[in-house]
Order: C-alpha cells, then sequence, then structure tokens
C-alpha cells in the first residue's frame, strides 16, 4: 500500500509543482503587488521607491472612469454575446442531431475549423473583412446600399461580436453535439411513439438532459468574456476607431503595466477582473444548481 | 410545427440542411477570403478585388515572405514548432500522469486536491500573466524561450480529461496483472498504463497544442527580442506596420494562410481524436 501512495505522489508531483508556479504563486504575487505602489523619491531624481498603499490602488482603479466603463463594455459585450453564443450553438446541435440533418460529419468539421484559427489572426482576417478598400464585404455592402462603419462607436461591439462568435460557435456546437448524441436513445423514441413532434423532443426532453453541458459552456464562456484582449487590441486601429487602448479591463491592466509602468494599479485590475470571474462562476453554478435540485 | 414535419417533411429537411449550411458558409468564407488574398499582389489585395484572378501573385508573396528579414517568418515558425511542439509533449505527459494518479489511486485528501485542479479551470488566464511577467524578470528568465515555455506546461482541464480517459480506457485487472507478475508501480504506469491511454494522451496533445501555438498574449507579455516570437506575435508585429506602410498586407495575408495550415491538416486528420475530447468534456 506504501508503495502505490509513493507512486501517486511520484505522478502527481510535476503537476503540482508546475501549477503552483505557474497559478498559486503569481495569484498571491499579484494581490501583494496590487498593495505597494511606486512613488517618486525627493524632487523626482535618483528614480523612486515602493510603499505600501493598502488598498489605494483598488480605489484608484474603481475611481477611474475608464476602468468603470470598461466593465460597461464587458457587461454589454456579455448581454449580447453570450445568449448569441449558447443559443446558436444549441440551433446548431440540435438541428444536427435532429433526424432530418444529412452529412452530419461534413458539418461538424466545417462548422469546427474556424476554431484550428489562432484567435489573434482570426481578428485579423475580420479586420481585413471590416476594412473599407480592403474587404469585398463593405463594398459588396455599400453597391447595396447599405452603409455600416465597423469600427464606428455602435459598430464596434457587434463587429467583436461577430469574431468571438465566429471562433467558438462550432467549437462549442460540438460540445452540445456530444452531449445530444450521449443521450438514451430509447427515451427519444418512446417520446416519438407517443407522439411528440421534433421540437417538442428537443426542448422538453434534449434540453433539459444536457445541462450540465449547458452550464459547463455557459461558465467558459463568461470566463473567456472577461478577458477579451486580443480581437479589441486589433480593432484599436487608431484614428477613426471607437475601440480605445483601455478598452477592457484586460487592456487596462495591459496599458496600465506597460505604458505607464504602473504595475500596483495593473495587478489591482488583475484581482478584480479575476474576482469577477470568481464571483460570476459562483453565481452560475448556484442558479443552476438549484433549479436542477427542483427539476 | 410538428403538423409540417408530418405534412411535408421535404420542407423541413431542407430546412434542417439548408440552416446547417448557412452556417457553414459564415464559418468558411474568411477562411476561402483568407486562402485568396495570400494570392494577391498588394494593389488588387488593397482595391478589395478578392475574388478575380487579377493580380494573381503567390509566388511573389511567398518569395517575399521567405526573404523579408532575412527569413524571420521561418524563425517564427519554427518557434511556435519548438513551444507547441515541446510544449505540448510535456505537458500532455505530466497531465496523464496526474490523471492516471487520481483514477488509479486512493490517498487521502484526494477528491479535495482534485478540486483545486477543477478551480484552476476557472482562473482567468491573462490575469497571471503580468505578475509572470514581473516574477519572471525578477529570476532574469524575461525574454527567453523558457518564459513562454514554462507557463504552457501546465494545463488544469488536462488533468481533468486525463482522468476520465483513464478511467475509461484502463481497466483494473490489467494493472492488477502487471502487480502479481511484480511489476513496480512506475513501470506499470509507463509500460501498461501509459500505452493504453495514447488515445487520451494524443487528444490533450492535440487541445495543449492548439492552445500554444494560438497563444497571443503571453508572449506579447513575455517577449520583446524579435528572433523568439512564434507567428502569432511575428504578425501581429507585421499588421501593426500595415498602416504605415500597406506593402505589409500580403505577408501579414500570406504569413497567416501558412500559419493557419499546419492546424487545419491536425485537425482534419485527427477527427477522431477532438472529438473524444469535447465528448469527455461535456459529459461529466
Amino acid at each position: 500500500m506504501k508503495a502505490r501512495t509513493r507512486a501517486a505522489a511520484t505522478l502527481l508531483t510535476p503537476f503540482f509543482v508546475l501549477f503552483t508556479v505557474v497559478m498559486l504563486i503569481p495569484i498571491g504575487y499579484a494581490v501583494w503587488l496590487s498593495l505597494f505602489t511606486e512613488q517618486q523619491s525627493g524632487l523626482g531624481f535618483g528614480g523612486s521607491e515602493t510603499v505600501f498603499t493598502g488598498l489605494g490602488n483598488y480605489t484608484a482603479a474603481l475611481g477611474d472612469r475608464v476602468f468603470r466603463d470598461g466593465f460597461l463594455v464587458l457587461l454589454g459585450y456579455c448581454v449580447v454575446y453570450i445568449p448569441l453564443m449558447v443559443g446558436g450553438a444549441l440551433a446548431l446541435a440540435l438541428l444536427l442531431d435532429s433526424a432530418l440533418a444529412r452529412a452530419k460529419r461534413f458539418f461538424q468539421l466545417a462548422l469546427f475549423l474556424p476554431h484550428a484559427v489562432p484567435g489573434i489572426i482570426a481578428a485579423m482576417i475580420w479586420l481585413y473583412l471590416y476594412t473599407p478598400g480592403l474587404s469585398p464585404v463593405v463594398s459588396a455592402m455599400h453597391s447595396g446600399g447599405i452603409g455600416f462603419d465597423f469600427f464606428s462607436p455602435g459598430g464596434a461591439l457587434p463587429s467583436i461580436v461577430n469574431i468571438a462568435l465566429w471562433e467558438w460557435l462550432g467549437y462549442n456546437m460540438v460540445i452540445f453535439y456530444a452531449a445530444l448524441q450521449a443521450i438514451d436513445r430509447s427515451v427519444l423514441e418512446a417520446a416519438t411513439v407517443d407522439g411528440a413532434s421534433g421540437g417538442r423532443i428537443a426542448f422538453s426532453i434534449k434540453l433539459p438532459l444536457i445541462r450540465s453541458s449547458v452550464l459547463m459552456v455557459v461558465l467558459f464562456t463568461i470566463i473567456g468574456s472577461l478577458q477579451l484582449f486580443t480581437e479589441p487590441l486589433i480593432l484599436n486601429t487608431g484614428s477613426g476607431s471607437a475601440v480605445s487602448s483601455s478598452w477592457t479591463p484586460n487592456m487596462y491592466a495591459y496599458t496600465a503595466a506597460f505604458s505607464r509602468n504602473d504595475f500596483g494599479l495593473a495587478a489591482a485590475a488583475s484581482v478584480l477582473l479575476a474576482l469577477t470571474a470568481a464571483l460570476l462562476s459562483f453565481v452560475v453554478t448556484r442558479l443552476t444548481g438549484r433549479k436542477g435540485a427542483h427539476a | 410545427m410538428s403538423t409540417t414535419t408530418r405534412k411535408n417533411p421535404w420542407l423541413s429537411k431542407a430546412a434542417v440542411n439548408g440552416a446547417l449550411l448557412l452556417a457553414v458558409l459564415y464559418m468558411l468564407f474568411p477562411l476561402v477570403w483568407l486562402v485568396t488574398a495570400a494570392t494577391k499582389d498588394t494593389g488588387s489585395l488593397l482595391a478589395g478585388d478578392t475574388f478575380s484572378f487579377e493580380g494573381f501573385d503567390l509566388s511573389k508573396n511567398l518569395s517575399d515572405i521567405a526573404s523579408y528579414g532575412d527569413g524571420v517568418y521561418f524563425r517564427w515558425y519554427g518557434n511556435s514548432l519548438l513551444y507547441a511542439g515541446v510544449g505540448a509533449a510535456v505537458c500532455s505527459l505530466i497531465c496523464v500522469a496526474a490523471g492516471y494518479a487520481f483514477d488509479k489511486y486512493e490517498f487521502r485528501g484526494k477528491e479535495k486536491l482534485f478540486g483545486l485542479v477543477l478551480l484552476g479551470v476557472l482562473v482567468p488566464t491573462t490575469a497571471l500573466a503580468l505578475p509572470m511577467y514581473l516574477l519572471a524578470s525578477k529570476i532574469g528568465i524575461v525574454n527567453t524561450y523558457w518564459s513562454v515555455l514554462i507557463p504552457v506546461l501546465v494545463n488544469p482541464f488536462g488533468v481533468y480529461l486525463a482522468r476520465v480517459f483513464s478511467a475509461g480506457y484502463i481497466p483494473g485487472e490489467a494493472l492488477e496483472a502487471a502487480r502479481i507478475d511484480g511489476a513496480g508501480e512506475l513501470r506499470t504506469f509507463f509500460s501498461i498504463g501509459l500505452p493504453m491511454m495514447m488515445p487520451g494522451f494524443v487528444t490533450v496533445f492535440l487541445f495543449q497544442f492548439t492552445a500554444i501555438w494560438n497563444n497571443f498574449f503571453l508572449p506579447l507579455v513575455m517577449l520583446s527580442d524579435r528572433k523568439l516570437f512564434p507567428l502569432s506575435l511575428g504578425l501581429y508585429s507585421w499588421n501593426t506596420n500595415t498602416h504605415s506602410e500597406p506593402g505589409f498586407y500580403p505577408l501579414v495575408v500570406t504569413g497567416s494562410l501558412l500559419a493557419v495550415i499546419p492546424l487545419i491538416v491536425a485537425f482534419v486528420s485527427l477527427q477522431r481524436h477532438w472529438k473524444a475530447g469535447l465528448t469527455a468534456g461535456s459529459v461529466k
């Protein structure tokens, strides 16, 4: 028995050593950093010194309108993106799972393929497809009489939602489709024999049975959305774009750290973002857990 | 809705497959654009004239890519292969070992420890990049291969997948037989457990390889030396040049196409594996 415990420890050690180095220590270090600030010493000569500021960086971040606006942008993004993503992926998965769909393997592969494209490249492809002159889409829209500016204050959010949908819709669809395929076919046959329609079966039987997959996708989508960075970074093309360099909280933290060298503020922003993720994960798990108890 | 289904099955069959086909067109359109755009010279690319045969100049784009900056593009390609290949191989081995241990052994606090791993899945990783950068600069490995390679060796979700695969692929009797034959525990893992989990290993490898190949934020934070850039960061740096120098557009587009090809090939040829991974992730 002792040999087995030792073997388990040996097999687990590499993972947990790295887990500590790459996740636990940076989390702790971020919290630690967020409590300090750099202060110019004397007359500004001779560099700066690090002083303890308690929650000073947190109040500074929360008091900064740009940071708060970043959360508003995220809120708007989540309200538009998450229902479209989850609803769209579910709809596609149910269509593919229905008896009427043909060429299921082909559809699954083709819908999944955008996931093989690196996010930064996906964002650049869409950037070019949004850019007047470069884009056949924009010129086609123009000749059709539609003048839509993908970089305008009203257009930037839909532009970014579209990029994210393109990247993740097929991926999440495959997760739902896999869960649907795992449903016991005899349940579905019984419902068909009882005269339930395809739509009725989808909503009353299939959806409740894959609830845990839906919960997982919602959780990962929320966590991914909070980290929004790459797509707006690419759409931040300077003049003429509504996307600023601190448009989302993650961009705010990045700019604070690397343009202003304010690591304390950046760490506080990161910690606030991680806390938001933890809080939302907790709320989502709780809400769906309670629903499960009633069902 | 049910009456239409019964009265006219052809209509709804056309509707279902038509909707799926529309979705496929949406997914493939940007990829088709990428392929045709990569064959264009700067002039016709900037004219938005992507779907015609005018200005076809793929070979010039390819030779431009090869020659720009002493062939730095292929250096980036090699770096991406190194980060993703080595990173994914080591990461998968570590994940499979841990997942196997969680599945096949009993020890105190096991489920609590596994809960910690699952919590790790929920951590927004970009929030860790900044403190990791500062830590890395303290120990002097910022702007080195290690600064990008070490963080990608950890994937908590991979451990979760590996545990599911270990439970599915390795029957307890196989291990008992090895133990009766007198094989040590670690030996049993390497000679029996690991080979039986090979499909799971490939799955974790594929997902981690993709994640590292696509990784952008971490290299952006860690690296300043262009020679260490992976493709994602290199192409991004070219893209920022397009504002002042439109000649970079064909470089970015053609470079992006070449960067996407290996992953498309991998996903098309390893369909069984990514489907298995997403199935194990979805049915818990």
